[in-house]
């Protein structure tokens, strides 16, 4: 067709982030030939760009680094294995059956990519005011805590001065040091939960440090200001999780920041017919990382919120590594399909799915609890029978467990995982 | 001082549309807003429904415009390039009590010379709309009810009235009008004084303050609060046409309807408030929409809301659409009650005040060169990939994706800003192209759009705001 570029190659990465990078490096280190990330900012690093405060790579590199430390090793390891990369690029569908990407940039213009395999790396995007529906107006000075955080360490611009931040999440602690730093004043952050959203650690290093008070079991009642805000209403909620009205309070600020939560990206996966978890909002895989759609694979946060990127780095190589082995017809076929049940306490497992009898002797299960629990034993078991035990001091819903599984041990159809409190066991 | 024949004062759908008729015509007119965009408070948060007219009240005012300017929107929305969409409206009655009502409410229709309303078996109902409530009963097909972008009606109808002559005020807050012998003399606005003959009062929810300028304060407005919510385009329950329920006794009700863009509507709440600033949601009125809506649509996935806004109709009491001449007051027009209905009357209503400036005595000569078509915004993501390609050779901008939820590129955010009476703020942004209008409600493409105003109006970053002074979007830049 007049005007529309195309291109070939053997695995193409949708999403240059974290996720994509690290598929990409396994797919030439699996040997592909060409492998291609399509990347619609106009750099590499996805959302670690923005992440400029360390905590990154403890697992995996066992040092503590920034966030464009961490991807750079990925970025320099890419470069020397001769992967390929287009910025600025968006793609507009994806198309499942025929393995073609329909994407559009400034340069090559409407470009078509046809691809032998197709890992999808979107990443997520953060949960807004209006998914939880906060009651009040809508002036300026609402930001997702990412948005803010795009702002002041990627366009160097603060969103405000006085901060009320809804939500206890990674980013909404990391920005509430973050903030403080530039001069802000953080007044407090408020949790519906009982328990924190993110990471303990965050909170010691975020605001305990800082001295930002946390308020647990309270919410944002009302938003005021018709302008730019000017406070908000926030009052303690009962075990219902429903606010005590009578007991709101004012607090005044500028600027209030949303911590509170994050979904997987998926509207491409969607739109190509591509089966959906609705516990995960990501794509069902299995432990290849492989989607319902043959050779079309997906890692990182567009499968599953992760909380650490060294876990979102292990999971993409095992997608990129599989990507390619399909992408040159050596993905061995399985001869049974083991689902992944979660039990007692469990909300989720990624993959959803075991392959039995085809490449894999071990799979790697991550999965995240639904309420924290102290002394536990996290059991998997095959049907009714118990393949493996796992002691745990304590289980967190803002914190990812993992076990391995061997595929072998998989006799019943059913691979069922489950948290027992060790005081009954 | 400026000098003109016509102010009209409110730049909302009723005034752009009044603009535009008179542009047609030999005559100075100068538009003055209070806001710094066009579009008006209630005629840009409403249901976007255009009606037919088959409920109102027969024999009134405002039965007479409705019921006339449904069928000219078909013109209109080619002529000015404006989405819309007649997918028609049905009224199913769920319980036997509604059952009841039906031939009521098909006699007003008759009644209000709509008469193309029929009657719908509960299977034919539920074979249009699989996600109707099983239960119905019956109900009526509306088919000329339909939809359309009301921002994008307001801005079309107010580049065109630009184009043929007619200036716009924004941030020309009225501060009063100067009478002199029973005749309208100035305009007094935060912007300077305007020498004018005629002065048209189509402040929407403040005209009860502009007819008191004038001591033609015979009635108060009465805002009526209606809070509704958006759906994402991919929530799995949607339905095809505008699903209205049997009204009550005290309210129309709660409906469910697409969107022209292809969310789903529904809302709103119908609340009398004291304060016509007061726009918030409220969990009483979103937990009500909820309630009701279930009723006719019981799989309504409320978790996929993407946003909750509010508008404030402006009612007036004594209640009704009202028209305003003074044989006291030569030149002043006095538009009040132009509530719900008043998107799809503003066309209508503009014909007929024309009409009566005429008889009035108004010297109204048509031009000779009126441009009576306007050209859109390119919308990308609706082209065919073809055409889509060719317009990235031609323009790479529009290879710039800016908003992501919506395919908006950068070129299409330049058009927004650069065409006459372009945005100058984020919401105006958002309502010519709809970056920000997506599921993550600007979370993404918000940081851009800052940057892309600042660059091309050439204003500091902390300069950009969100829609009126005062509405900055950040405070400023760092270190």
């Amino acid at each position: 067709m007049e005007n529309i570029f195309e291109m070939f190659c053997d695995v193409a990465i949708v999403g240059g982030g974290p996720a994509g990078l690290s598929a990409a490096v396994a797919a030439k280190e699996e040997g592909s030939q060409k492998v291609l990330i399509i990347e619609r900012d106009n750099a590499l690093g996805g959302i670690l760009q923005q992440c400029i405060h360390p905590g990154f790579g403890l697992k995996l590199f066992n040092e503590e680094l920034t966030g464009p430390e961490y991807y750079g090793r990925f970025i320099k390891k890419a470069k020397e294995l001769g992967v390929e990369y287009l910025l600025s690029t968006m793609v507009l569908e994806v198309n499942a059956e025929n393995k073609i990407i329909t994407c559009v940039n400034s340069q090559t213009g409407l470009t078509l990519i046809k691809a032998g395999s197709i890992v999808l790396a979107m990443g997520c995007r953060e949960r807004t005011r209006a998914n939880i529906m906060v009651p009040g107006t809508r002036p300026a000075g609402l930001y997702t805590a990412g948005s803010a955080q795009r702002l002041l360490n990627r366009q160097n611009i603060m969103v405000g001065k006085k901060i009320v931040i809804l939500g206890s999440g990674d980013i909404g602690m990391i920005m509430a040091r973050r903030m403080t730093l530039e001069g802000a004043r953080v007044v407090m952050v408020v949790e519906l939960m009982d328990y924190l959203a993110g990471l303990t650690r965050n909170k010691v290093q975020c605001l305990d440090d800082f001295g930002i008070p946390l308020r647990l079991s309270h919410t944002i009642t009302k938003i005021v200001g018709n302008k730019r805000v000017e406070g908000v209403y926030v009052a303690p909620v009962g075990p219902d999780r429903k606010p005590v009205v009578e007991k709101e309070e004012f607090v005044e600020c500028d600027t209030v920041l949303f911590s509170v939560g994050l979904i997987p990206e998926n509207e491409l996966t969607k739109k190509a017919g591509i089966k959906i978890d609705p516990v995960t909002s990501g794509p069902a895989v299995d432990q290849y990382m492989q989607t319902s759609a043959e050779g079309i694979f997906a890692c990182g946060n567009v499968v599953h919120v992760n909380d650490l990127v060294d876990n979102v780095s292990s999971e993409s190589a095992i997608a990129g590594k599989y990507a390619a082995k399909y992408a040159a017809g050596n993905l061995n076929a399985h001869t049974r399909l083991v689902r992944c049940v979660p039990g007692v306490n469990i909300r989720y497992i990624c993959p959803q799915f075991i392959k039995v009898g085809g490449d894999e002797e071990k799979a790697r299960l991550y999965f995240r609890v639904q309420k924290p629990m102290k002394q536990v034993t996290l059991v998997a078991k095959s049907g009714s029978e118990i393949i493996l035990k796992q002691k745990e001091i304590r289980v967190n819903p803002g914190e990812m467990n993992s076990m391995e599984i061997e595929t072998s041990k998989l006799a019943s159809d059913d691979l069922i995982l489950e948290v027992d409190s060790d005081s009954q066991a | 001082m400026i000098k003109t024949d016509v102010v009209i004062i409110g730049a909302g759908a009723v005034g752009c549309a009044i603009a535009r008729e008179l542009s047609k015509y030999e005559i100075d007119v100068i538009v003055v807003d209070k806001n710094e965009d066009i579009g008006g408070d209630a005629s840009k948060s409403n249901s976007a429904i255009i009606h037919t007219g088959y409920d109102a009240a027969p024999g009134t005012l405002e039965s007479q415009l409705v019921v006339a300017a449904n069928p000219m929107y078909d013109r209109l929305a080619k002529e000015l390039d404006v989405p819309f969409r007649r997918i028609g409206a049905i009224l199913p009655a769920i319980t036997l009590e509604q059952f009841e009502q039906l031939p009521a409410i098909m006699e007003k229709a008759f009644k209000n010379h709509v008469y193309d309303v029929e009657y719908k078996s509960a299977a034919e109902l539920l074979e249009m709309e699989p996600n109707l409530n099983p239960e119905v009963k019956g109900g009526l097909f509306i088919p000329r009810e339909s939809i359309i972008d009301p921002f994008i009606l307001c801005q079309a109808l107010a580049e065109n009235a630009c184009e043929n002559g007619v200036h716009f005020l924004p941030g020309a807050k009225v501060t009063g009008i100067n009478v002199e012998n029973g005749r309208i003399k100035s305009v007094l606005t935060a912007k300077g004084e305007i020498s004018t003959t005629y002065v048209i009062n189509s402040a929407g929810l403040y005209c009860d303050e502009i007819a008191a300028m004038v001591g033609k304060a015979d009635y108060k407005v009465v805002p009526r609060k209606g809070q509704f919510f958006i759906l994402d385009k991919n929530t799995s329950c949607k339905v095809n046409h505008i699903v209205l329920p049997i009204p009550t006794k005290v309210t129309k009700g709660k409906l469910m309807c697409p969107t022209i863009h292809g969310n789903m509507l529904i809302g709103p709440t119908a609340e009398d408030i004291p304060d016509k600033e007061d726009k918030s949601v409220t969990y009483e009125g979103l937990a009500s929409i909820e309630q009701d809506v279930r009723k006719l649509v019981p799989n309504v996935c409320i978790r996929d809301t993407i946003t909750q806004y509010c508008g404030l109709r402006p009612n007036r009491n004594p209640e009704g659409l009202h028209f305003d001449m003074y044989d006291d007051l030569y030149g002043y027009i006095n538009l009040s009650g132009v509530r719900s209905t008043g998107l799809t009357l503003s066309v209508a209503m503009a014909k007929y005040v024309v009409r009566q400036m005429l008889w009035s005595g108004a010297k109204l000569n048509l031009k000779e060169n009126f441009i009576p078509r306007r050209k859109g915004i390119v919308v990308f993501h609706e082209l065919p990939i073809n055409e889509q390609a060719a317009l990235v050779k031609k323009n790479p901008l529009y290879g710039n994706i800016i908003c992501r939820c919506e395919t908006i590129t950068e070129a299409e955010i330049l058009d927004a800003i650069h065409r006459p009476l372009g945005a100058k703020s984020i919401d105006a942004v958002k309502r010519r192209v709809r970056a920000g209008m997506g599921r993550c409600q600007g979370g993404f493409c918000g940081p851009k759009v800052i940057e892309i105003l600042s660059r091309e109006l050439n204003i500091p970053v902390e300069s950009v705001n969100k829609n009126n002074p005062g509405s900055y979007m950040v405070s400023g830049t760092n270190k």
